[in-house]
């Protein structure tokens, strides 16, 4: 069990040093550096020389990768090139936000699709079971700009309940970005509790089909019983890792989405560093992408060994 | 004193789908403290009988005709919830399959306690204590252990006991097992029958067990039906069915079953069960029959009183005892040895939670030699080592420590410990045959390609030449030249063991290695399949190594026969030597725990 554990973690951790050499030698390849794209067309050789020099750039890659990776254990991000300012503090905010976002989409997206799930799964094929699949896979096929699109129309043209655009800055208090990542939020639900619902509903019929559910109906267990004390534990078990992945893998929807609502959060960001070319920031917030979605998917690794006693206790 | 009114009552009961009858037209019934015993081979439909007497129908099956009555009120037609309380309350399952049948998230303890909530007025307190008493009565070594535990996390026999327990939670007055002791070891087994046997006489419990295993209905059953293709062809007293069986089915189901107490081979049954989309339209044993007569072909005979207690379907019922063997053939003629084994270790490395490896050994300090044309049989319970041994002889284990050495054409060649390192005629010299043909052949290779892949390794033979080849190594394990074209998926059980038998013999092998090799396979499949091996590896001089869990079936093929337990030897001889007077007490205790069947 700990040796189970200790080797999850420093997987994680090789994982995340992966991540931190591609992220560094990536944007090393690129042609120019920080300081072309910063000076722009008319630096002269001077310039750029007093410029590389000032960052640090006039030192071979690998001793460059070193100091990079070692400040960032010391909670040091860099200094944004456009911004001329501590990368930590405009990154800090925006990650909250994001966080935000994420945690509001969690709490609505996860119930929703584990309750659709089991409810598709009990009565496969059945009208019930038709409808749900059917707006799942429809929500699975249509991409987020357009599922965004189409909730704004609905939401906040025609109906009016809620405003189309996030207007609010980035340091606004924690309870306005709550209410302000309601359509965002809904447009991620749309697509997260799809793919989680169809995972928990294959999982759901194929425990329906098990000898011991058999067994508890010849041991006249109850409907009712049967589906919360036998099926349901059983089907969600395998969709744990499912949900992690689904939820890292949102951090992608979550650039896209929050750029249609114009929400402050690190994928906005994200799209921002990049069209200014502000290469340390894109650097920081690619790697804190990585940890993001290496810390959830380790999460639910070390939560599904927790909750299956296959896993957690071994024979012998 | 009058007969106890019966409890259980199923009449011309049909089940099945469109255009086939899995079971059809049975009847039978059972009364406070009887058992009934239902033999047959795979496909009888004994399974799905037991099923339906709990009022439940296995996927894709449907109720055609008949009735099922439990203390007067029907089983079938009936919703779930109108079956809840009767369902383990007043008919229990034991199922085939404990370790899949008990939920894998929920503990032991938990799952009894449920049956209890259900079936019976016990307070949360009194239930925890129901629940250790049962564990107990099932004879649980610490219930209170065993009750914290996970279903994985007991052994075979331990599962299968908290099975029995959980279905005698809510005291039935009628027990339905499937099974109950398929994959325990032979002690195991006898001690789980002897708790069946106490609970029958000291509770009144009526029993039905479905088994395709003659020696536990004999065990722990009064009466006997035998099932074919879905319909019952005898009922009636267990030692007299058995002993002088009015079917030719009957007879010929006991007539396959290797015995401990006699030498020879059992005799197969020919042919194979009918399609169930295809019935004969006569006996549905016609096909197969010995005694068959035009009649039969026409007329299908009904379950009729043979004697005022027993019932046969057949037009010539008789009752003439069941031949038991075939006499043994000629002695055994000692050759020069081919292999011998010296000292022989295996060991596995053990990881415990910490990364740390110790050594577990599996086998230890083993020696013995196998001559020309001699048929080893290698004995044990599970965990013995005794397919451990055979993976060491074929390369596939890396022995800790000790020798092998084979020895071809007059010339003694060490065997090297890894089939890596072995020369192609080593390699082809011993050829090694699976428990599992449905794995061990590849499911996307027509027959044809299957033999091929030795013949043209080892054989050189020209691809002109192959079909004619391959057809003749099927014809002789009596398979059609049609069989080549065939996906395993094709083809039945038996026919795919023989297809892996022919594809030994392909390689033309001096050593045959048998790993449990008829265990997966019904009797009368499995006798055909144990003359097979027999017949060929004294027609081509092979020595062979039968390894098995069951006694009865080595004593009926090997030669000599050594007793394995925890990894070494503690007994070898001659096979009628060893069955008839054992030394050890090891084997012993193993050949008094087998179950004898009447005769």
């Amino acid at each position: 069990m700990i040796a189970v554990l200790l080797e999850r973690i420093g997987l994680a951790l090789v994982t995340l040093l992966i991540i931190a050499v591609t992220v560094f030698f990536a944007l090393e390849l690129m042609p120019g550096d920080a300081c072309t794209v910063h000076l722009g067309r008319g630096a002269t050789d001077t310039m750029l020389a007093a410029c590389r020099a000032r960052m640090g750039l006039d030192q071979p890659p690998l001793w460059r990768f070193a100091a990079w990776a070692g400040d960032i254990l010391h909670g040091d991000l860099g200094v944004s090139m456009q911004r001329e300012r501590p990368i930590v503090d405009i990154v800090g905010w925006r990650l909250r936000n994001t966080l935000i976002l994420a945690a509001v989409t969690a709490t609505i997206g996860i119930p929703l699709a584990l309750g659709l799930g089991v409810l598709a799964g009990l009565k496969p094929d059945g009208p019930l079971d038709m409808a749900i699949s059917g707006i799942a896979i429809f929500a699975m096929t249509v991409p987020e700009f357009i599922s965004g699109t189409l909730m704004i129309l609905v939401f906040s043209v025609i109906l009016g309940w809620a405003a189309g655009v996030v207007t609010i800055g980035y340091k606004a208090p924690a309870l306005d970005l709550v209410r302000a990542s309601m359509l965002p939020a809904a447009t991620l639900v749309f697509i997260l509790a799809a793919h989680i619902l169809r995972m928990v509903r294959a999982s759901v019929i194929e425990v329906m089909q098990s000898d011991f559910v058999q067994m508890a109906r010849l041991k006249g267990v109850p409907q009712r019983r049967i589906i919360w004390h036998h099926v349901v534990p059983n089907a969600l078990l395998p969709a744990i890792s499912v949900i992690g992945l689904t939820m890292a893998w949102l951090l992608g929807g979550v650039v896209i989405v929050e750029s249609v609502f114009n929400y402050p959060g690190l994928g906005r960001l994200a799209v921002d560093a990049v069209a200014d070319q502000d290469l340390p920031l894109v650097q920081a917030i690619a790697l804190l992408f990585g940890l993001i979605y290496v810390l959830t998917n380790l999460g639910a690794d070390l939560l599904a060994l927790a909750l299956n006693p296959r896993l957690r206790t071994r024979r012998g | 004193m009058t007969a106890p009114s019966p409890r259980l009552m199923v009449e011309n009961l049909q089940i099945g789908g469109a255009g086939f009858l899995v079971v059809d037209r049975v009847s039978f019934t059972l009364g406070p403290g009887e058992s009934l015993g239902i033999a047959g081979e795979s496909g009888s439909g004994k399974s799905t009988l037991l099923l339906s007497l709990m009022g439940m129908m296995r996927q894709g099956l449907l109720h055609v005709g008949g009735s099922v009555r439990l203390d007067g009120r029907p089983m079938l037609g009936q919703s779930d919830a109108a079956l809840e309380p009767v369902r383990g309350g007043k008919i229990a399952l034991v199922p085939q399959n404990p370790a899949t049948a008990l939920n894998p998230s929920r503990r032991i303890g938990a799952q009894i306690d449920e049956a209890l909530q259900l079936h019976s007025t016990l307070t949360r307190i009194d239930r925890a204590a129901r629940v250790l008493d049962l564990l107990g009565r099932v004879r649980l070594p610490e219930p209170a252990i065993a009750a914290r535990r996970f279903p994985h996390e007991l052994s075979g026999g331990q599962v299968q006991r908290a099975a029995i327990a959980m279905a005698l939670a809510g005291e039935p007055d009628m027990l339905l097992l499937d099974e109950p002791t398929t994959g325990l070891d032979v002690t195991t087994q006898a001690a789980l029958l002897d708790l069946l046997v106490d609970l029958r006489h000291r509770d009144r419990v009526g029993m039905v067990c479905v088994s395709h295993d003659l020696g536990v209905l004999a065990r722990l059953c009064d009466r006997i039906a035998v099932m074919y293709a879905g319909a019952m062809v005898e009922e009636g007293p267990l030692v007299p069915v058995l002993t002088h069986p009015g079917h030719p089915y009957t007879r010929a189901l006991v007539a396959s079953i290797p015995r401990i107490g006699a030498a020879g081979l059992p005799l197969p049954i020919d042919g194979n069960p009918p399609s169930l989309f295809h019935l004969p339209t006569g006996c549905r044993f016609a096909p197969r029959c010995a005694l068959v007569q035009d009649a039969c072909r026409t007329t299908r005979p009904d379950l009729e009183l043979l004697d005022p207690d027993r019932k046969v379907a057949c037009l010539r019922p008789m009752t003439i005892p069941a031949p038991v063997t075939r006499p043994s053939d000629a002695a055994f003629a000692i050759g020069a040895p081919i292999l011998a084994v010296k000292d022989l270790s295996v060991g596995y490395a053990q990881q415990n939670m910490f990364g740390k490896t110790t050594p577990r050994q599996v086998v230890e300090a083993v020696s013995f030699t196998v001559q020309k044309g001699e048929v080893l049989g290698l004995v044990g319970e599970s965990g013995s080592g005794k397919s451990t041994i055979l993976r060491a002889i074929a390369g596939l284990a890396h022995p800790g420590s000790g020798s092998m050495s084979l020895t071809r054409d007059g010339e003694t060649r060490v065997l090297a410990a890894s089939s890596t390192e072995r020369s192609l005629a080593q390699l082809r010299s011993i050829q090694l045959i699976f428990q599992n043909p449905d794995a061990s052949l590849n499911p996307r290779h027509r027959v044809l390609d299957l033999l091929a892949q030795p013949l043209l390794l080892y054989g050189k033979v020209a691809r002109s030449q192959l079909r004619a080849k391959a057809a003749g190594l099927l014809a002789e394990v009596r398979l059609g030249a049609a069989t080549l074209d065939r996906m395993p998926a094709q083809l039945s059980g038996g026919e795919r063991q023989r297809v892996a038998i022919a594809r030994a013999f392909a390689a033309e092998p001096d050593l045959l290695l048998c790993d449990e090799i008829t265990t997966a396979l019904d009797v009368s499949v499995q006798a055909a399949v144990l003359e097979l091996i027999r017949e060929l590896a004294r027609k081509h001089d092979v020595a062979a190594i039968f390894v098995s869990h069951d006694l009865a079936v080595v004593r009926a093929i090997a030669d000599r026969i050594a007793v394995l337990r925890s990894g070494r030897i503690v007994e070898i001889g001659p096979a009628g030597d060893l069955c008839e007077r054992p030394v050890d007490d090891y084997t012993q205790s193993l050949i008094a725990s087998i179950l004898r069947i009447p005769a």
